[in-house]
């Protein structure tokens, strides 16, 4: 209703109608305002500033410093991130013919899955994708699982040497997985763990990142409602799931995105320990894909493969984020 | 009798930090046993296979001392792997930090559309390096690649970028810098909109233009977030991989160190005694560099 009368008020000359990125802007906006303070009057004046913006940016004074300095940079930017990532989407439809050619066009002028076809004709696809489905779930529901445990114990349960414990994870944090690469890979494979996939999971189920972003969370938590819980009777068990994980639910849910995305990316670890096609994860697969089809300049079926790993993260991103982002520059924003 | 009570309350407190130390156990146990197995058991026995001539999967291996870490700083290969590694990380976080800067000051103004245009920009950060490196090989190929069209345009012929090894290595930094300029951007955006404003405010009053604005009060008011970045974009330069390892499959000028450390123990060579050693110098220039990020965010905590 809000939403009605805010573009209603906004009259002819108001261009918030334009492109329609305005009205996200404003949308955002409103959302983060009723969020911080849920009173009508900053949703008014959150609105009006978005309003105020585009009538100052487009004022006659200032409509020349908005294009040169503001949307061209904007829009050169945005064409360069957006350009490879549109060509890969187009690509992947096109027939060989539309590809191997000195004038391609700009849309497959006859649009094909032939390129799907190819990407599961070159290697076990379904597998392939079922693997990286298993491995990005299952990984990151235990990690996010211990790290939820870890973080709790470290800030609710006073044990002696619980600080120790603390400076051992925060150690291992600095620890960058490529260095544990080779003994990891004599490890699982005496485990008998190649071309599994527990072997793929197993070395990187331990979290030192997750536990400590959610134990920087759990001690910012009040601490007499844990101890109101606690006189009334609830154990640690239940003070932990009923009250510390759904009060710290936007910091775990920043921690999942982040492992998840990382799990379905990951490549190093995966490319080293599987080398049979049906135990391979999704950019394990398209790296032998890549090996197969690059000599050959088959760059459809190299982009359809592309597109399977980055359209999920790029659709999941777009939809979330803000809990992505603030989970990748912690640290840097306080 | 007030002895009674002591002892009786000293066995209820034991039984109850036994009790705690169960539950903790419990809680900590699984994540710090992983830990320890495939993060602290690596890094010691790395120390180990790094003193060995040993390649992988051979039962025999000699103990050389020294040698691998001789081969690393005095070997033609090992000389260039520091010199491709040194170029590879000024190069992509002088480029991304100073392009990021450059876009975070145009997201900071008041313009309609910057929120979506920082979401796009940001984006490549979060994908995939191996399809981020197929898409930008189909882009650079020189005969069927969007560059050769654009090059051809001009009447030229595109460079062959995966012959010669500095333009592979130049290739590369471009797609880096392409998939992280993004987090620069970002990071920055966030230091910019701490700014005190009405510092900013006065100094417009006082006629100070844009650009002096900038140099003078922006850019040192930066500081902080200017070295979290070099830190931030120096490990994560240092750890380039996915990029590297589809893009120039079997290095060509472009083995940095640990596509190196790969190359060296799981690609033709499986030296691994080689590999260890290259994991271990790795380790420790990393745990230096973050000490000193760590230390230093520890006192800006603390002062904030």
């Amino acid at each position: 209703m809000r939403t009605q009368k805010t573009s209603a008020e906004a009259g002819p000359e108001d261009p918030v109608t334009d492109g329609g990125m305005g009205h996200g802007e404003t949308a955002s906006r409103r959302r983060r305002g009723l969020s911080a303070l849920g009173s009508p009057a900053r949703t008014q004046r959150a609105s009006g500033n978005a309003r105020a913006a585009w009538r100052e940016a487009i004022a006659p004074g200032h409509l020349l410093d908005t294009i040169l300095t503001g949307w061209l940079p904007l829009l050169i930017a945005i064409a360069l991130i957006v350009l490879p990532l549109a060509w890969m989407v187009i690509a992947s439809f096109k027939p060989p013919g539309e590809i191997i050619t000195l004038s391609p066009t700009l849309l497959p002028q006859e649009p094909t899955l032939g390129n799907y076809e190819a990407v599961a004709d070159s290697v076990p696809l379904g597998r392939i994708l079922l693997n990286s489905v298993i491995v990005t779930t299952v990984g990151s529901l235990i990690k996010v699982v211990l790290a939820i445990t870890s973080a709790y114990a470290l800030v609710f349960i006073r044990v002696r040497f619980r600080n120790v414990i603390f400076l051992g994870i925060l150690v291992a944090l600095m620890v960058p997985p490529e260095v544990a690469l080779l003994p990891n890979y004599l490890t699982i494979s005496a485990l008998g763990g190649r071309n599994t996939l527990w072997g793929i999971l197993l070395p990187g189920l331990g979290t030192a990142f997750g536990t400590f972003l959610l134990r920087q969370q759990f001690k910012t938590l009040p601490v007499d409602m844990l101890e109101a819980a606690e006189l009334d009777g609830a154990g640690h068990w239940k003070r932990l799931w009923r009250i510390v994980v759904p009060v710290s639910a936007p910091a775990i849910a920043t921690v999942a995105l982040v492992t998840i995305v990382t799990e379905w990316n990951s490549f190093m670890w995966p490319l080293v320990i599987t080398d049979t096609p049906e135990s391979m994860t999704l950019p394990v697969g398209l790296n032998l894909l890549q090996s197969v089809e690059g000599q050959t300049g088959s760059y459809g079926s190299l982009m359809a493969g592309a597109v399977l790993v980055i359209v999920p993260v790029l659709i999941v991103f777009a939809a979330l984020q803000r809990h992505i982002v603030s989970g990748l520059t912690q640290g840097a924003v306080k | 009798m007030s002895l009674t009570r002591t002892s009786s309350a000293k066995r209820e407190q034991r039984t109850r930090s036994l009790r705690d130390w169960a539950i903790f156990t419990a809680f900590i146990g699984p994540n710090v046993l992983l830990i320890l197995a495939f993060i602290y058991y690596p890094l010691a026995s790395n120390i180990y296979y790094s003193l060995l001539d040993w390649r992988l999967g051979s039962n025999s291996a000699e103990f050389i001392g020294l040698g691998n870490y001789i081969t690393l700083f005095t070997s033609p290969t090992g000389l260039d792997m520091w010199r491709v590694t040194l170029i590879f990380t000024v190069s992509t976080v002088a480029i991304s930090m100073a392009l990021g800067l450059a876009l975070a000051l145009v997201l900071n103004k008041q313009i309609p559309g910057r929120t979506f245009a920082r979401t796009a920009v940001f984006s490549p950060y979060v994908l995939s390096g191996v399809g981020v490196g197929m898409v930008w090989n189909f882009i650079f190929d020189p005969q069927l690649g969007l560059l050769s069209h654009v090059v051809a345009f001009f009447g030229q012929n595109s460079p062959e970028w995966y012959l010669d090894p500095d333009l592979a290595l130049l290739m590369v930094i471009i797609v880096y810098v392409w998939k992280n300029l993004g987090y620069c951007a970002v990071v920055y955006l966030a230091g910019l909109q701490s700014l005190p404003r009405d510092l900013l405010e006065a100094a417009a009053i006082d006629h100070a233009g844009p650009v002096r604005r900038f140099f003078s009060i922006s850019f040192p008011l930066l500081g902080p977030t200017t070295f979290f970045l070099v830190i931030t974009t120096i490990l994560s330069s240092m750890q380039a991989f996915d990029i590297l390892r589809i893009m120039t499959p079997n290095g060509n000028g472009t083995n940095t160190i640990v596509f190196e450390l790969f190359l060296q123990g799981f690609g033709v060579y499986q030296r691994a005694g080689y590999s260890a050693a290259i994991s271990v110098v790795l380790f420790a220039a990393l745990f230096v560099i973050t000490a000193v990020q760590m230390r230093y965010v520890e006192r800006k905590v603390h002062y904030a």
